[in-house]
């Protein structure tokens, strides 16, 4: 089915996120949206599955015009959609969540359950999916969830299947894995639109390329463009992909972690036995795939998970069992993984987040006293030193962009006198531009002598990053291995195969 | 080297598959069995009573008469103390062996508690049993139907504290109507009709407005215990021969059924709301998880968005659902007037919507289990008429406090972390 928009114009509010976005995805071809986040992808996708209306523009289906009020329209009219935060719902088996919206029924209205069974193996084995229709999904691993989702569109005879973001939770081996399914459908007969901001995969992948920057079209591109022409499409500019850092000159150990074991309320592992160390002057990069422990340990490094045991000391002292004020007290500097969660207060202004931690005592409090004035002083440093775009220090965080918002957390963690400092998914959300800067401020901390901990699942990042690698699995170390590990090496790794020779038990 | 076999097998991971579990000591359930232990101890052998209790297991009318059990109150006592300390060793031994008390022995020791204190409490006096039971049912009725509702409107993504409110409209309304056209019936009809108009405004509140459904479940019992203790001091009570004498359902003895010793004076010699509420129990059972209806109703308390995917409308979903749910409640308001009372009074609900919301969570949203806990809360406000009726030694108001305490525990202790409708009470707004 071909598969046409026209002129699609989307705002929210003052926000125009699709200005006049023309598409045309042939049939039986896979169709890469490349831009940044934030660039306007997703909505434009959403617009297409009927889950927002655009202000203007219309869009065909082998050319004709459709008029979608829901998304239950676009699925009828052939639109399949593979969710980047999966549309499943937990507690549902595989097949009731495959059959959710379109149910067989039996006599007195009881669900066909079998029939929804025999739906999913039939769909699984043309795929070759291994999917227990009767598995839980919340008991499912990330990967196969999204198979679930792929099953879903194609259990509705999706002609057009659009897959938002898929690789961001997926190992690089599983990342292959979906290339070969999305070929699959392409040759029989499915439209594909894939969307997203890795370059490798789009020319592994794509037949075409559109790229969008600032929720307008900036032009075609071809597979065989290189990283860096379309990196620079994407941006508007040129970009520098490799972050320059020198060799780092590690010095003595800080952070000690020994034996350390994180459970969950139920008894679960969540981070089973782990032992390492952090030098001096060096980035340690945590790889894993998303909900493999990494969460858990940095959280339990802070001092924020309730069932630890084991060792961490950091210069020789205890961090364990001390509370998240003491731990920063003892100058760990922490970027969460979520900052509008965790790292920020969206309707606090951009300078009493930056006081933030500093909220006990001077030079902030005196007297049970916000010292405005210097808190105001210092606010415009910071601003100033960190590059943040806003309208003043006055600014509620909630309102900036996810780069600027990150700044703020950054400038905030920076400030202070570390003697470590954690960054999980420091990157994550984010523009070319803010992750450059990101990463200079990261390489910046380490060359000042300081410890460094980045917990990341890209692995561009990590090897952008890091000096020495450590990958986790279900909980465990696989493997500490060096910066300069080669990718195929780290996938494998990420899939829980501890690496060949040396290493392998550092 | 040269003999070990060639081992090239990639893409097998190292560990085993499923997670790793470590047992996590909970000395929860020990510690609360060691201090009822320690109460009983107290109640039963260094405050024992002498004497003998009687347990009256038949009513006059029975076919079958059962003997009376006549209990040495003492000797009771202390075996039943003597049961409850080894009870609370296993399950010291069980914690230091790794292993989660079962639920049964709980339950036995729960039952074991009880009969202690009903045969301490009825020292030379007798307990009519199936009356007991008889009367837990009949306070539990409202509280099932309330639950129902409740699990209904929870499981769809709206909490629903306006179930007492649902239930005192019920109430008047049915009064009202039954009085003024001599039909029980329609006093049914009407008060399913005011249980579903509470449930609309809270319903267009929530779901419309995105307001608070906390505040606006707070803010509707309000407005009907005003309106109805209103329209009963002006309009009611003046003509309450006119307005408030609805004619009450009949008892109803099912052939056989109700010949059963025990049981069948408890559940099969009732009016036709207590066998509707039946129906509805294992009506709202098959339908939250066996039906099309039920599917998709969970699926919009558990993420609406996913829901509005596949094509679901979550905002119409929401509004009929919980306006099903106000129709049962409504029920449960009628038993008031129709069924056990016999006339409307002022707030006669008296917080039984709050222990019906108690009972959805207790009962962890199933509609069975919440059955299961509102018999519970309706035993113990029974067992508190039923003492104070033989003239127990307990002091009544001591006795006021069991059901509420029964609650509170129920609910803190045994429930502990459950988990509800993902998206109970969060309001789905679509850009």
């Amino acid at each position: 089915m071909k598969l046409e928009l026209r002129g699609i114009t989307k705002k929210f509010g003052a926000l125009v996120a699709n200005d006049h976005i023309n598409l045309t995805v042939e049939a039986g071809e896979i169709h890469a949206l490349l831009g940044e986040n934030g660039a306007g992808k997703s909505t434009l996708m959403n617009v297409l599955y009927g889950l927002y209306r655009a202000e203007e523009g219309e869009i065909l289906l082998d050319d004709v015009v459709q008029h979608f009020a829901g998304p239950g329209d676009a699925m009828a009219a052939g639109i399949g959609m593979v969710h980047q935060h999966f549309m499943l719902i937990p507690v549902f088996t595989v097949a009731e969540n495959v059959m959710l919206g379109h149910e067989d029924t039996k006599t007195g209205g009881r669900l066909d359950l079998a029939a929804a069974r025999k739906h999913v193996r039939e769909i699984s084995d043309r795929f070759g999916f291994d999917v227990d229709p009767d598995a839980l999904v919340e008991d499912l691993p990330v990967g196969v969830q999204q198979r679930v989702e792929i099953i879903k569109a194609v259990s509705r005879d999706a002609k057009v299947l659009v897959f938002d973001e898929p690789t961001a939770v997926l190992t690089p081996q599983e990342t292959d894995e979906l290339m070969v399914i999305m070929r699959q459908l392409k040759e029989a007969g499915t439209s594909i639109v894939f969307i997203t901001h890795k370059l490798r995969e789009v020319r592994a992948v794509a037949d075409r390329i559109t790229v969008i920057r600032l929720g307008a079209v900036v032009g075609e591109a071809s597979p065989t463009a290189t990283n860096v022409e379309l990196a620079t499409m994407m941006v508007g500019r040129a970009v520098d992909l490799t972050v320059d850092k020198a060799p780092a000159v590690p010095g003595d150990a800080a952070l000690v972690v020994k034996n350390l074991s994180v459970l969950d309320p139920h008894g679960q592992v969540l981070v089973n036995n782990v032992s390492f160390e952090v030098h001096n002057g060096e980035i340690l990069a945590i790889a894993g795939v998303q909900g493999n422990g990494q969460t858990e340990l940095t959280e339990a490094l802070m001092g924020l998970q309730p069932r630890v045991s084991g060792e961490i000391t950091l210069d020789g002292k205890s961090l364990r069992g001390h509370s998240v004020r003491q731990v920063l007290e003892a100058g760990v500097g922490f970027v969460p993984e979520d900052r509008t969660e965790d790292g920020l207060v969206g309707e606090f202004t951009i300078a009493e987040n930056l006081m933030l931690d500093r909220s006990n005592d001077e030079p902030f409090v005196k007297r049970w006293n916000v010292q405005r004035a210097l808190l105001a002083k210092f606010a415009g440093e910071k601003v100033m030193e960190f590059d943040v775009r806003s309208q003043g220090i006055d600014t509620p965080v909630g309102r900036l962009s996810g780069g600027n918002q990150q700044k703020v957390v950054l400038a905030r963690e920076l400030s202070r006198d570390l003697r470590l400092f954690v960054a999980a998914q420091p990157t994550r959300g984010l523009d070319v531009g803010s992750i450059e800067f990101v990463h200079e401020r990261i390489v910046a901390t380490r060359d000042a002598g300081t410890p460094v901990v980045v917990i990341s699942t890209e692995l561009d990042e990590v090897a952008a990053l890091a000096d020495r690698i450590m990958v986790m699995y279900r909980g465990r170390i696989v493997g500490i291995v060096p910066g300069d590990t080669p990718r195929a090496v780290l996938g494998l790794m990420m899939a829980g195969e501890a690496p060949a020779g040396e290493g392998a038990a550092a | 080297m040269s003999t070990v076999a060639p081992v090239v097998q990639p893409a097998q991971p190292t560990t085993p598959e499923g997670p790793d579990f470590e047992f996590v000591k909970s000395w929860k359930v020990t510690i609360a069995l060691s201090i009822f232990t320690v109460l009983s101890f107290l109640l039963l052998v260094v405050f024992g009573r002498d004497g003998t209790s009687t347990m009256r297991l038949s009513t006059s009318s029975d076919l079958i008469q059962l003997p009376d059990v006549e209990l040495p109150t003492r000797v009771t006592g202390i075996v039943i103390t003597v049961l409850l300390l080894l009870i609370t060793g296993v399950s010291v031994w069980l914690v230091r062996a790794k292993a989660k008390a079962p639920i049964w022995l709980i339950a036995v020791y729960a039952v074991l508690v009880l009969i202690g204190f009903l045969a301490w409490a009825a020292a030379d006096k007798s307990i009519p049993v199936p009356g007991l039971l008889f009367g837990s049912l009949s306070l539990a009725v409202p509280l099932i139907f309330g639950a129902l509702g409740g699990v209904i409107s929870e499981r769809v993504g709206v909490v629903n504290i306006a179930i007492e409110g649902q239930l005192l409209a019920g109430a008047f309304t049915s009064a009202m109507v039954a009085s003024l056209t001599r039909q029980p019936l329609l006093g049914l009809l009407a008060a399913m009709l005011a249980g579903v108009l509470v449930s609309m405004v809270l319903a267009a509140f929530a779901i419309k407005y995105f307001v608070d459904q906390v505040i606006v479940g707070v803010v509707l019992n309000v407005l009907v215990i005003g309106l109805t203790g209103f329209l009963y001091s002006q309009v009611m009570a003046p003509n309450a021969a006119l307005l408030n004498q609805p004619p009450r359902f009949e008892r109803i003895n099912i052939p056989l059924l109700s010949e059963i010793p025990i049981i069948g004076p408890v559940f099969f010699r009732q009016t036709l709301i207590v066998y509707i509420m039946y129906v509805a129990v294992a009506v709202v059972f098959y339908g939250i998880f066996h039906t099309k209806w039920g599917l998709r109703l969970r699926s919009v308390g558990e993420h609406p968005q996913a829901a509005d995917t596949v094509g679901i409308n979550v905002a119409s979903t929401r509004f009929w659902n919980v306006s099903i749910a106000g129709a049962i409640v409504g029920l449960g308001g009628a038993y008031f007037t129709l069924g056990s009372v016999g006339a409307f009074g002022k707030e006669m609900t008296a917080g039984a919507g709050f222990i019906a919301l108690a009972a959805v969570i207790f009962g962890r949203w199933d509609p069975i289990r919440a059955t299961l806990a509102a018999l519970l809360f309706g035993f113990a406000s029974n067992l508190q008429n039923v003492l104070s009726i033989i003239g127990s030694p307990v002091p009544s108001e001591f006795m006021l406090m069991l059901p509420y305490l029964v609650t509170i525990f129920a609910v803190a202790g045994l429930v502990g972390q459950s988990r509800g409708p993902a998206a109970s009470g969060k309001p789905y707004i679509k850009s």
